[in-house]
This record gives C-alpha cells, sequence and structure tokens, in this order.
C-alpha cells in the first residue's frame, strides 16, 4: 500500500468507546478490542469493543449500513477481499489475535464458518457441497466423508429431506432447504464460530422457522452469531443482542435486558419502531 | 387507422423493418453461397449421359463421343471475328463444353463446340465411359477384352453384353489385385521401411554417443536382415501380384476411329450412362461420393478422394483446440484473478485483442522462424541428433502448424475467459473461501468449472477461426500431398513432425496449381462444400458440449 492510501485515523476518545460488557457468567469465544474499520477514507466500523460468549447466540441488530455486516466479516476476515478495506484492532479468538501477521487465513476461516443472505450452493450434487470444505482439508477417505455428510446434514435437520438424492444438484432444492443445505456445508469443518448474515432474509416464513429452530438445536454446539434486520427474530433466536447505529456499538447485552430494558435511548427508539 | 410518418417512426416499427430485412439479407446470402457450392460441387459425382454426335464444321464433318459438362451463350460477333459464317439477325448463339477425355489420345479433355455444328446427336446404348489411374476419362466404344494378348470376348463374335459382363468382372478382378498390391506397399513395406528407419537411427544415435559395441551391432543387423527377409518375401509377392494385375486389357475405339489398347490394371471404373436406369445413377452418385470422401487424391489431386485432407483438417484443429485452451485459460486467470488491474494490466489486455487482428501470414512467418527454425532446430540438435541433417521438429509439421493456429487464436480464448470469469458471482468465491479454500482451490474448484461454458464459447471461436485459416498453413507444415497422415499404425502412432493436407489448402492447390483446370474445378466447390461441412460439424459439436456443461453450472438465475 503506498502511503497516500492510508486514511487518516482520528483518534477517538476513550469515552466514546463502549467499554465491553463483562459477562462473568459465560466463557468468552470471542474478543473484540478497539476495532476501527476503513473502506478508503471512510470510516465503517468505530471503535467496537464486544465479548461474544461461547455457546450462545449474539445477534447483531441495527438499520442499514450501521455496520453489523461488515463487523460480522471481520471474524473471518472476508472484509481482506476488499480492496482498501484496513481493520485497527483486535479480534482474539479463542485468545488468539486472528489479524496477526502469523496467521493463515485458510485456517481461520474453516474454524469460522460463515452463511450468507443468499443461498449460495456450489452447482454441484448435494453430498459434494456438503463434502467440499472436508475435500479442500484433504480428506479422501470415502466412509470419513460420508460420515461427515450425514451428521452435517442430519445437524442441519435436512437429511431425512434429502437422504434419497445426494447424487442430485443441489440447484434442484428449494430456497429454505438450500439455505440449510449451506448451513451444513459450513458446520460439516466442525467450525467453533458460525456467522449467519440474515440467513433468512431470502427465505419464506416456514423455511425462516426451520432456520430458527435450527438455530437453536445448534448453539449447543457452536458459538453463533446472526446478523438480522429483523428485531422480533432476534428477540426470538438470540441470547445476547448488540444493536449498532452508524458504526458504532450502541448496547450490548443479554436479549430479554436488551428488549425490556433498553439503557439507550438510540435502542429503545429502533426497538419500538420510532426511528426509521 | 391510420397513424401519421412521424408517430410511425417513433414507435420504433421501421428500425424493426430494417433489422429484418438486413437479417433476411443475409440468410439469403448464407444460403446462396451453400447453394452455389452444393451445386456446382455435387453435381460433378452424377453419371451424364454420354453423347454421340457429328461435329460439322464447314464441310468436314467428324464424330464426337463425350458428356456435357456446361452451356453458355456465346455473342455472335465474337464467332464471326473468329472466322465463324453467322447471319447478320442473330445475335448469339449457344456453345457447350463437352468432356471428351480421351488426354492420351487427342491431349484434350475438353473442347466447347457450337450446338449448331452438333448434327444427328444420339445416345447410343453401346458408348461407356471409363475411370482411369492416369491420363483422366475414357470415353469410346468397347471392342474386346483381352487376356495376355489374346481375346477372350469381342463384340462381333460374343455380342456387346457378354463383352461387358466379362469387362466388369475382370475390373473387379484386377482391382481387389490393386487393392492386395495397395494393402501390401502402404501397410506392411510401410512398417518395415519404418522399422529400417529406425534401425538406421539407433546404430547413428549408438554412433554418436559412441556406445556401439559389436553386441549391439550384431542385433541391429540381425534384426535389420529380418527385415530385409520379410522385404524380400513380399518383393516375390508383389511382382506375382503385378503380373497378374497386368494380365487383362480392353481394346476400346476412341470417337476419331482410333483403337486403343488399355490396361484393365489402370481401370478404376468402367460404366455406360446411357444403359443405366435412374437408381443405377443414384447408387453411382453415392459411391463416387463416399470414394470422394474416403479415398486418397489421384493425378495431381484432380482425381479421386481427400481423405488425407479432412484428416488433416480435423486433427489439426482438434490438437490446436488441445494446445490453445490451457494457453488461453491461465492467461485468462492470471490477468482477471491475480494481475494487479492497473496501467499494465490495461495495457496487456489491449495488446492481447490487437493480436486478434494481425494478420494471418504474420503468425505463419512467426510460427516459421521460431517455432520451426528456433524450437524445431533445437530439438533436433537436442534429442534426435542421429538423424542429422535431415530435421525431424526443425521442419514444418502438423505440430508447429497447430502451435501456430493456437497462438493466432488465442486472444479469443483470453477474452471470452476473462468474460465468463467476470460472470461468476462474487457469492459462489465467498461461499467457498468462507469454507476455508485459498483462491487458488477456490480457482479450481469452483470459479474454473462455473466458467466452462464461457471458455467453451471462446474454444469454437478459436475452432472457427482456425479450420477455415489457410494462408500460415502454408508455411508451417500444410503439403499439396502428403504421403503419409500423421496418425498411423507404426509406434508411437502419433506422428506431430509429418506434414499434412488441408482442405483449405487443396482448394486452393486443385483451382489454381492444377493442370487440368476444367477437370479441377468442380472439386473446388465440392472441397469448399465439404470445408464447410466440417467446420460446421467440429462447431455444432463443441456447441453441444458447451450446452451440457451450461445445463450443468446453471445456476438459479435472481
Amino acid at each position: 500500500m503506498s502511503p497516500t492510501r492510508q486514511p487518516k485515523i482520528s483518534i477517538k476518545t476513550t469515552e466514546r468507546c463502549l467499554q465491553p460488557l463483562v459477562l462473568s457468567q459465560e466463557t468468552i469465544a470471542v474478543e473484540v478490542k478497539d476495532l476501527n474499520l476503513y473502506y478508503g477514507d471512510k470510516q465503517a466500523l468505530n471503535c467496537i469493543n464486544m465479548s461474544i460468549p461461547r455457546h450462545r447466540v449474539t445477534a447483531f441488530i441495527g438499520p442499514s449500513g450501521c455496520g453489523k455486516s461488515t463487523l460480522l466479516r471481520c471474524f473471518n476476515r472476508m472484509n481482506d477481499l476488499v480492496d482498501l478495506c484496513q481493520v485497527r484492532g483486535i479480534i482474539s479468538l479463542e485468545g488468539k489475535d486472528i489479524y496477526d501477521r502469523k496467521v493463515d487465513v485458510a485456517e481461520l476461516r474453516r474454524r469460522v464458518g460463515m452463511v450468507f443472505q443468499k443461498p449460495n450452493p456450489f452447482p454441484k450434487s448435494v453430498y459434494e457441497n456438503v463434502a467440499y470444505g472436508l475435500r479442500i482439508q484433504g480428506i479422501r477417505k470415502k466412509h470419513v466423508i460420508d460420515e461427515a455428510v450425514e451428521w452435517a446434514l442430519r445437524s442441519a435437520a435436512l437429511w431425512d429431506e434429502v437422504k434419497d438424492r445426494l447424487q442430485e444438484s443441489a440447484l434442484g432444492l428449494s430456497g429454505g432447504q438450500q439455505q440449510r443445505l449451506v448451513i451444513a456445508r459450513s458446520i460439516a469443518v466442525k467450525p467453533a464460530v458460525l456467522l449467519l448474515d440474515e440467513p433468512a432474509s431470502a427465505l419464506d416464513p416456514i423455511s425462516t422457522l426451520k432456520i430458527e429452530q435450527l438455530i437453536h438445536e445448534l448453539k449447543d454446539r457452536f458459538t453463533i452469531v446472526i446478523v438480522t434486520h429483523n428485531m422480533q427474530q432476534a428477540a426470538r433466536v438470540s441470547d445476547y443482542t448488540a444493536f449498532m447505529y452508524m458504526g458504532d456499538l450502541i448496547e450490548f447485552g443479554s436479549t430479554d435486558d436488551l428488549f425490556t430494558n433498553p439503557h439507550k435511548k438510540q435502542t429503545e427508539d429502533y426497538i419500538t419502531g420510532r426511528y426509521g | 387507422m391510420k397513424i401519421g410518418l412521424r408517430q410511425w417512426v417513433a414507435s420504433g416499427s421501421p428500425w424493426i423493418w430494417l433489422n429484418g430485412a438486413a437479417v433476411a439479407v443475409c440468410v439469403f446470402m448464407v444460403i446462396g453461397i451453400l447453394l452455389l457450392i452444393a451445386v456446382r460441387g455435387l453435381g460433378h459425382f452424377w453419371p451424364s449421359d454420354i453423347l454421340l454426335a457429328q461435329y460439322q464444321i464447314k464441310d468436314r464433318s467428324s464424330r464426337i463421343i463425350g458428356e456435357i459438362v456446361d452451356r453458355e451463350q456465346v455473342d455472335a460477333q465474337q464467332l464471326r471475328d473468329a472466322g465463324f459464317v453467322i447471319e447478320n439477325q442473330i445475335d448469339s448463339l449457344p456453345r457447350v463444353l463437352l468432356k471428351v477425355g480421351n488426354r492420351d489420345v487427342t491431349g484434350t479433355d475438353f473442347i466447347w463446340v457450337l450446338g449448331e455444328q452438333l448434327r444427328q446427336i444420339q445416345y447410343a446404348t453401346y458408348l461407356f465411359a471409363m475411370e482411369r489411374r492416369e491420363w483422366g476419362n475414357f470415353y469410346g466404344i468397347l471392342h474386346a477384352v483381352n487376356e495376355s494378348g489374346q481375346p477372350v470376348a469381342t463384340n462381333i463374335d460374343d455380342g456387346d453384353a457378354v463383352v461387358w459382363q466379362v469387362l466388369k468382372s475382370r475390373i473387379a478382378r484386377a482391382l481387389e489385385i490393386r487393392e492386395q498390391i495397395h494393402t501390401i506397399e502402404s501397410q506392411t513395406i510401410g512398417a518395415i521401411n519404418y522399422g529400417l528407419e529406425q534401425l538406421r537411427l539407433r546404430t547413428r544415435e549408438l554412433q554418436l554417443e559412441n556406445r556401439l559395441t559389436a553386441v549391439e551391432s550384431a542385433l541391429i543387423d540381425e534384426q535389420r536382415h529380418a527385415y530385409q527377409e520379410q522385404y524380400a518375401d513380399l518383393q516375390e509377392q508383389l511382382v506375382i501380384l503385378y503380373t497378374s494385375v497386368e494380365r487383362d486389357s480392353l481394346v476400346a475405339e476412341t470417337m476419331d476411329g482410333r483403337s486403343v489398347e488399355i490396361k484393365l490394371s489402370k481401370v478404376v471404373r468402367a460404366y455406360r450412362p446411357n444403359t443405366m436406369s435412374w437408381l443405377d445413377k443414384v447408387i453411382f452418385y453415392f459411391n463416387k461420393l463416399h470414394e470422394f470422401i474416403t479415398e486418397e487424391p489421384r493425378e495431381a489431386n484432380t482425381e479421386g478422394g481427400i481423405f488425407p485432407a479432412i484428416f488433416g483438417t480435423v486433427m489439426m484443429v482438434l490438437l490446436m483446440s488441445v494446445l490453445v485452451t490451457p494457453f488461453g485459460v491461465i492467461a485468462a486467470v492470471y490477468l482477471r484473478e491475480y494481475a494487479r488491474q492497473g496501467t499494465l494490466n490495461r495495457l496487456i489486455r489491449i495488446s492481447v485483442n490487437n493480436l486478434a487482428g494481425v494478420p494471418s501470414i504474420v503468425y505463419g512467418v512467426f510460427g516459421l522462424g521460431f517455432f520451426i527454425y528456433f524450437l524445431g532446430g533445437n530439438i533436433d540438435q537436442l534429442f534426435f541428433p542421429e538423424a542429422l541433417p535431415a530435421p525431424t521438429f526443425g521442419t514444418p509439421g502438423l505440430l508447429w502448424a497447430s502451435l501456430t493456429l493456437a497462438l493466432l487464436t488465442v486472444p479469443v480464448v483470453i477474452v471470452a475467459t476473462e468474460e465468463g470469469l467476470s460472470r461468476i458471482p462474487r457469492s459462489f468465491r465467498e461461499a467457498s473461501l468462507a469454507l476455508g479454500a485459498t483462491k487458488a482451490e477456490t480457482l479450481w474448484r469452483v470459479v474454473l468449472p462455473m466458467s466452462t461454458p464461457a471458455i467453451m464459447t471462446g474454444v469454437i471461436l478459436a475452432v472457427a477461426r482456425a479450420a477455415g485459416e489457410v494462408a500460415p498453413l502454408m508455411l508451417v507444415g500444410v503439403v499439396k500431398l502428403a504421403p503419409s497422415l500423421p496418425v498411423d499404425g507404426n509406434y508411437p502412432f502419433f506422428h506431430l513432425d509429418r506434414k499434412f493436407m488441408h482442405l483449405g489448402f487443396h482448394i486452393y492447390d486443385v483451382g489454381f496449381q492444377s493442370p487440368n483446370v476444367e477437370a479441377a474445378r468442380p472439386l473446388v466447390y465440392a472441397t469448399a462444400l465439404l470445408l464447410v461441412v466440417i467446420i460446421a460439424l467440429l462447431n455444432f459439436s463443441a456447441v453441444a458440449i458447451r450446452n451440457r456443461l451450461r445445463e450443468k453450472y446453471k445456476t438459479l438465475e435472481n
């Protein structure tokens, strides 16, 4: 990077940074410290501090463009793919900074799976979709892959629907099935953290319900972070909720607390719908 | 309802009509071209009736036998200038082109005669035509069939029908023997020659490396001896076959009354078109067409088939596709996925696009200079020193022709592949990356498979361009007559160093380098038609493959 592209970092006063909520009763999976993110000269995330508890569902809510997806994509370094994107600060996964020079990004992404807004199964068979992550890891043994595929599909509550059509194209599945297939594909490599970027926004209510049930079932085994702009969904599925606005983390707390007793005016305005 | 002109223009209808008209004109032109070459080319194989007439010039009258090939109107003034006496009120007269054959007797195959000079025209059943291995067709009247110089059947003693039957069966016998001779000469002796050449090269190689021991030498001599013995045996067989094939001959009368004796070994087929039924003619026609497609050319390419040219064209195009695809795809992947998108990248892209506009003969010169003289010359020095000074790869050949054309068509593949790569939705790349795949793995497992339809589009365009290219090929490997095909039964089966024949060059050669232009003209059209058909077939198969891939990798739209 040439020096001219360096963004002008405006040093924020510490009081603007929300100090992380102390979650004494939880084990922390991901710790975010003083995270600033810039797209070129534009700052997209301002001094984020938060702790994401292990084996819980954490939801990010907030209006469009508030930076919740950007923050989510920091956790598996998907922002690396964006030109001119710079990240300052520390995100530690199980105690290790993921933005450290020595970190193998591919390895990191194996441990932090991600599901996108639109179902994006590969144009391969159902089986090959789920086996993809395993094959990338160099696993060749058929019985190992067979087992992992079945386990992942069962965990994603899809096995009964697709067990007879494993070799058919994944593109023949319905949208909801495709999204669960994508979830199965992500969990087949047994990640520690599962990032869900508005996973149900392109789905019908029944499929959405299934995904939500699935999230419930999966949280015993994975740390789940979900971005949603549907507040009811956040209230239904998450244990903790973070409200973001204009690149700031406004409030972070247990879901019950945040929805019933918001501490900040902005949060209250947003969840009561007063805020457009 | 009346619409004003202005409204009509505003509605866009004139443009639709204009577009429709343009498309119609294009379609008509394409169909017209195809029809023209089809009619001109395919008519050649039809057995026309043989005409017998008195040819009257002033007071002299002579007999003429031949088939009508072409008719035209000729300006009367032109004829008057040439010394013909023609009445004043006549503007033009019909003139016919007759194929009279018998080049060995009369010196010309074709003559133009004025229609009115032909008197007493008849299509007698006893007239016969004969295709020969040399001197072109023969037209005349059959008199007798001889065996070792003695007549076995004559039309005076035995009648016309009997002589004809005898001739037919004897020609069949001669053809069978020729077939045996051909098999021995081209395959068995070919293999022996190839073996002997390999032994010679082996000896030379050992000599060059100073490893030619007495044991090795004896071994090679032994093998050589075995080959030579085999060869001597075959030679004996051949002598017997040659005497046997030369046994029969026929006696026939030409149109000017001369009697000639022709060996049956020189005859390809004899037929009497005037007695043939419509069905016979159809069968004859398809036999000729089959021969055209499957046989080797005869008589400086003006007779026989064009199989080696078809084979060479297809081989070259296939080899070119195999070479150009990895080249183009790798270049496109680098340009699109890895190279920094800056000025240099843009410059490279512009250069690549401009490469497509370089005249093809320039590629030929480059191929000759770089591939053949430089690369081929060095390969010969390094790997085939035993054959020097005779070049192995340092001479025009199939491999270099394919490489040159691959270079010529690589911009098309690059552009098409880049287009394909840019169309893969980001979500697929992200999905793969999010699963822990590296960029290269993502490319190899997701992006490239999904771009195969686009890559195939590039290959289709490359094939279309390469199959029609002739100019560069003349410099890098095409010859007018190749002694052997680039694929045969001798190890290693594919001989990419060999020169080959090509339909495009064949058209040029037959049309413009032939000693017998009138005879060659229909073949030019027929070959052109075949070239078009083969390019179309190559393209259709590539399109079929692409469509299957598209079906496989189609993503849900929206």
